[in-house]
């Protein structure tokens, strides 16, 4: 009886987790709190959770009510293999950062940190009980305790306006889209009034009521993914809470609501149909090349990621867009393709997103800088960040053999089987929703080269800076921690990016619990040295091979040159054109870099923009670029609330006697219609 | 065929496309200096610079870092990788699995990716303008590389080159209209991926000018030398795409000895006219402004859109 066990081990994961919480609330008020020992041994409960998972994904799904919850309505648990993989990812990329947090609080006080302890741990086990969830009732409990606890996280530093109203946006966004998911349980429940996820999968719904709850969950989830146009709150509240919890809110909470997503959509509502493909296709193609055009024109290091995980849900949306597709128009071999290319991309942006949070975060400790245009030659006082930063870099920006490029070449492949459609427009705009990703794809590499070469690279570009790093206490390489945490997260961009198959078998698994069918044989029964989505004849990939090729050549090389000539090296100054005034300064600045782009793109920003001129005596340059979604959504949508609530404020007279008139008329009315 | 010929096959075109590479670029300039009524330097002018610059001491910045010493031999990889996986010579290669057309491109990026950090390295104003330019050619090249390669691989139902290949090369001879836009767009991708003209001149240092030239400043020596050596690579790899994508006749199969002259005089033919085209097409014409380079490549991207849907449209 492996089964039930395995569930129970499950579970008891965020219990102890919310029990970590608890003790660190508790031991604050005792003595100095301890984040070397609480916040590691959370990670390892994550270590945990994520080897159970593992062990459970190719099993049977396994059932559980646990004696919790309202009278009549007790909790319902299911650990299948979606929810198992998804535990896996939750597990694996929370312990990197826990590790990395347990470094990154040390200097806090105690008071603040022992909140931020019970918060963060209460954070991943809400969100381990999203995907455990088998009822809409305990979903929606956790979904909320999510969205809370992630809440008090953002606004930590609540003494300041800016973080408050980020933290502001944030819940009215998050509490859009959990009504909107509310309302979609309500409508496949279809009045049964009974919501297990045992019975809404049973639920007959018309193609109609399909489409409405399909539409809800889109909406709700996408609020929570943070897709166009509803991810203004990702770039407010992604820079104003502290880097960990930055990397736990884009690496995994915006997972869940992918979770969320391929539960409704595949799992719950059932009978895809290829209309809702082709919508969340064009909403993801927005959402990719969106996210990648403001992330280049960002300078602030973490609203910059931020702004590229908006990009990247969009390209996790064009994976499950063509799967449903494929599914809608009777191909489910192709569509398992475009599933487990999204679910791929999944894992892999939690990684390095990740990653490249805590990267910004040890900056941000070391620094004090979140400016990308103050900072310079980081690689010389932090050499073990610029390394991991470094992977991550090169993994976002989906280059082989890096984890990106696999799910990325995947989300392509599915894509090439567009042939195989019958309906003609749909085929050839398939491709051309690849042609965004690659698009995307270069304008990635180019941001992340801006960052990289920015940051790390060059010299040093404000003289404090400077003059700082070069006095008694230079900027310092991250702590052991925190280096830790980004090790391991570096090391999954790498295995991740190295043996795609054994995931590869992982995700079929999934993919038959939903879709049914599974890869081709062909596929299946290729070594862990090649990659075969479809057939060899059709696309391999060998990265192990790609890596070994160039390693070895670049070794070879190496001792070849070293061996028939000599490695003599003069070092001396740079060259200065003949102009030896050089200074740090003349250096390109992150919106120097982004300068082609707006010139290319102009149209699409809102820049507000004061040149300097050539006899200017007090030269300044002043550039700011806004969303422009602000201004015709957000806006007005806010000022017709506002004039909606003044209306209805009307009613409000604050005297008793109207409200006597309100209630007489109301039951009159209810005497009229309930007969 | 048996492995052991398949691998003997592959070594062999790897080494060809490594040494023959600099002589490409030697035809192109000669060609070009003729066009230009100038006397051409020896064909053989680019080994002599390689091997010169290997010779010389290596000046480096003393801000230096690792990364910027490593990024010429990561160059180097990368083309060397590529010129293993473009069935050159022969189809069927043992390592021809290892990467299809989009990991091959990947492989363009990443060198791509490397060469403009390295440039920011060492904090010059020029490093970071001909990065910043170069990052701009290649997020407009890219798209449009994918689609003309894609169009390729939905006429063969692969995007496996060796299978394009073989299914190009063996079908009856017919225009196919979709390939006659991806070609034109893959030569524009060509021109500007290769820093050629009009996109780029790779024979001046003038700040206005420069894209590759200006991120490669501060390397001397061994590594400049590396450097410019798969530039020559890179610049073979892509005709030999073009080639195999849309003239893919005379091509060996992998260990096939016998068909050998054959491939290797059908290559030197093709290649002859490719460098002769080249050198001609810089001649006529003039250098862009670096703000028309982007409508030049959407061009490119626009042509090579047409094509794939011209396939759809009348599966040709």
């Amino acid at each position: 009886m492996p089964d039930v066990p395995l569930v129970l081990l499950v579970l008891a994961v965020p219990l102890f987790w919310i029990a970590i919480g608890l003790i660190g609330l508790v031991l604050s008020a005792i003595r100095a709190f301890r984040p070397r020992i609480l916040f590691p041994l959370g990670a390892f409960g994550a270590v945990l959770l994520a080897a159970v998972a593992l062990v459970a994904l190719p099993q049977p799904p396994t059932e559980l009510i646990l004696p919790l919850g309202l009278p009549d309505l007790p909790f319902h648990i299911r650990l299948d293999p979606l929810a198992a993989f998804f535990l896996v990812l939750i597990g694996s990329v929370s312990s990197g950062i826990s590790i990395h947090a347990a470094g990154y609080f040390r200097d806090e006080t105690a008071a603040r940190c022992s909140l931020i302890c019970l918060q963060y741990h209460v954070f991943l086990a809400s969100m381990a009980l999203v995907v455990l969830a088998d009822d809409a009732y305990l979903f929606m409990v956790a979904w909320e305790t999510m969205a809370l606890s992630s809440y008090f996280l953002v606004t930590t530093d609540h003494h300041l306006p800016a973080i408050r109203s980020a933290g502001f946006l944030y819940l009215l966004i998050a509490h859009l889209g959990a009504i909107a998911i509310l309302l979609c349980f309500g409508v496949m429940s279809g009045g049964h009034g009974d919501y297990t996820f045992e019975a809404l999968r049973g639920a007959n719904l018309s193609p109609l009521w399909a489409t409405v709850a399909f539409l809800l969950a889109f909406f709700g989830f996408g609020a929570k993914a943070g897709m166009l146009p509803l991810h203004a709150w990702l770039p407010e509240a992604h820079p104003a809470a502290p880097s960990p919890v930055s990397a736990l809110m884009s690496g995994i909470m915006l997972k869940t609501a992918i979770y969320g997503m391929v539960r409704v959509v595949f799992d719950l509502i059932g009978g895809v149909r290829w209309e809702w493909g082709v919508l969340m296709l064009i909403v993801g193609a927005a959402t990719t090349l969106f996210g990648v055009l403001y992330a280049l024109m960002q300078h602030d290091l973490k609203r910059l990621l931020a702004y590229h995980s908006v990009e990247n849900i969009g390209i996790i949306l064009l994976g499950l867009g063509m799967a449903m597709v494929f599914i809608g128009f009777g191909h489910p071999a192709a569509g398992m393709l475009g599933l487990i290319a999204a679910l791929y991309h999944t894992l892999n942006h939690a990684v390095f997103k990740g990653l490249l949070f805590l990267g910004a975060g040890s900056i941000l400790h070391s620094t004090g800088l979140r400016d990308l245009n103050s900072m310079g030659g980081l690689i010389r006082t932090m050499p073990h960040v610029a390394l991991y930063f470094l992977i991550g870099a090169l993994a976002i920006s989906a280059l082989p053999p890096l984890n990106g490029f696999v799910s990325e070449w995947l989300t392509f492949q599915t894509a090439l089987q567009a042939p195989i459609l019958a309906n003609g427009v749909v085929r050839s705009a398939l491709p051309l929703f690849a042609a965004t990703l690659a698009l995307a794809g270069a304008l990635t590499a180019m941001c992340f080269v801006k960052v990289y070469g920015v940051a790390f690279l060059g010299q040093p570009r404000e003289p404090h800076n400077a003059e700082q790093s070069s006095a008694a206490s230079p900027a310092q390489d991250a702590g052991a921690m925190e280096r830790l945490g980004m090790a391991w997260l570096a090391v999954g961009c790498v295995l991740l990016g190295l043996f795609p198959t054994a995931m590869l078998t992982m995700l079929n698994t999934v993919g038959i619990a939903l879709v049914g069918q599974g890869l081709s044989d062909e596929a299946l029964a290729s070594s862990w040295l090649w990659l075969v989505p479809m057939s060899a004849a059709q696309a391999s990939y060998s990265p192990v091979i790609f890596l070994v090729v160039i390693v070895g050549v670049v070794l070879v090389t190496f001792l070849l040159v070293r061996g028939f000539y000599h490695g003599r090296v003069r070092v001396s100054d740079p060259w200065d054109c003949g102009f030896p005034e050089q200074t740090s300064r003349m250096q390109d600045t992150a919106d120097a870099f982004g300068q082609p782009i707006r010139h290319v793109f102009g149209p699409l920003y809102l820049m507000r923009r004061e040149l300097p001129g050539a006899d200017d005596p007090a030269p300044r340059f002043f550039l700011k670029i806004e969303d422009r979604h602000w201004y015709w959504l957000y806006l007005p949508v806010a000022r017709l609330a506002e004039y909606v609530s003044s209306r209805i404020a009307l009613l409000q007279q604050g005297r008793i006697s109207t409200y006597l008139v309100y209630s007489f008329l109301t039951l009159i009315g209810l005497l009229i219609f309930a007969r | 065929m048996s492995v052991a010929a398949e691998s003997a096959f592959q070594i062999l075109q790897s080494a060809f496309v490594v040494l023959a590479a600099p002589l490409l670029m030697g035809w192109v300039n000669m060609c070009r200096a003729w066009l230009q009524n100038r006397s051409a330097p020896s064909i053989l002018l680019p080994y002599f610079t390689i091997g010169k610059l290997f010779h010389k001491d290596a000046v480096i910045a003393a801000r230096a870092s690792p990364l910027f010493r490593l990024t010429p031999y990561v160059l180097f990889g990368c083309m060397w990788l590529a010129g293993g996986i473009v069935p050159v010579l022969a189809v069927d290669l043992p390592f021809a699995p290892t990467a299809d057309i989009i990991a091959l491109v990947g492989v363009f990026a990443l060198a791509r990716v490397f060469s403009a950090l390295a440039a920011m390295d060492i904090g010059t104003s020029f490093g970071g303008l001909g990065a910043r330019r170069e990052m701009l050619i290649g997020f407009l090249a890219e798209p449009a590389m994918l689609m003309t390669l894609f169009t390729a691989a939905f006429i063969s139902g692969s995007t496996q080159l060796t299978t394009i290949v073989v299914s190009l090369a063996h079908r009856e001879f017919a225009i196919y209209p979709s390939l006659a836009f991806a070609a034109v767009a893959f030569a524009m991708v060509l021109l500007a991926e290769n820093a050629r003209i009009p996109v780029d001149n790779p024979t001046t240092h003038l700040e206005l000018t420069m894209v590759h030239e200006a991120m490669i400043l501060e390397y001397s020596a061994r590594h400049l030398a590396l450097i410019e050596w798969a530039a020559a690579i890179k610049l073979f790899a892509y005709a030999t795409i073009g080639i195999a994508l849309f003239a893919p006749w005379g091509i060996a199969d992998g260990g096939n000895w016998a068909a050998l002259p054959v491939a290797v005089g059908a290559l030197a033919l093709k290649l002859f006219l490719f460098g002769a085209g080249l050198a001609l097409l810089e001649t006529l014409l003039a250098k862009l402004r670096l703000f028309l380079v982007p409508e030049f490549l959407s061009g490119a991207f626009l042509l090579a859109v047409l094509g794939m849907l011209t396939h759809f449209l009348v599966r040709g």
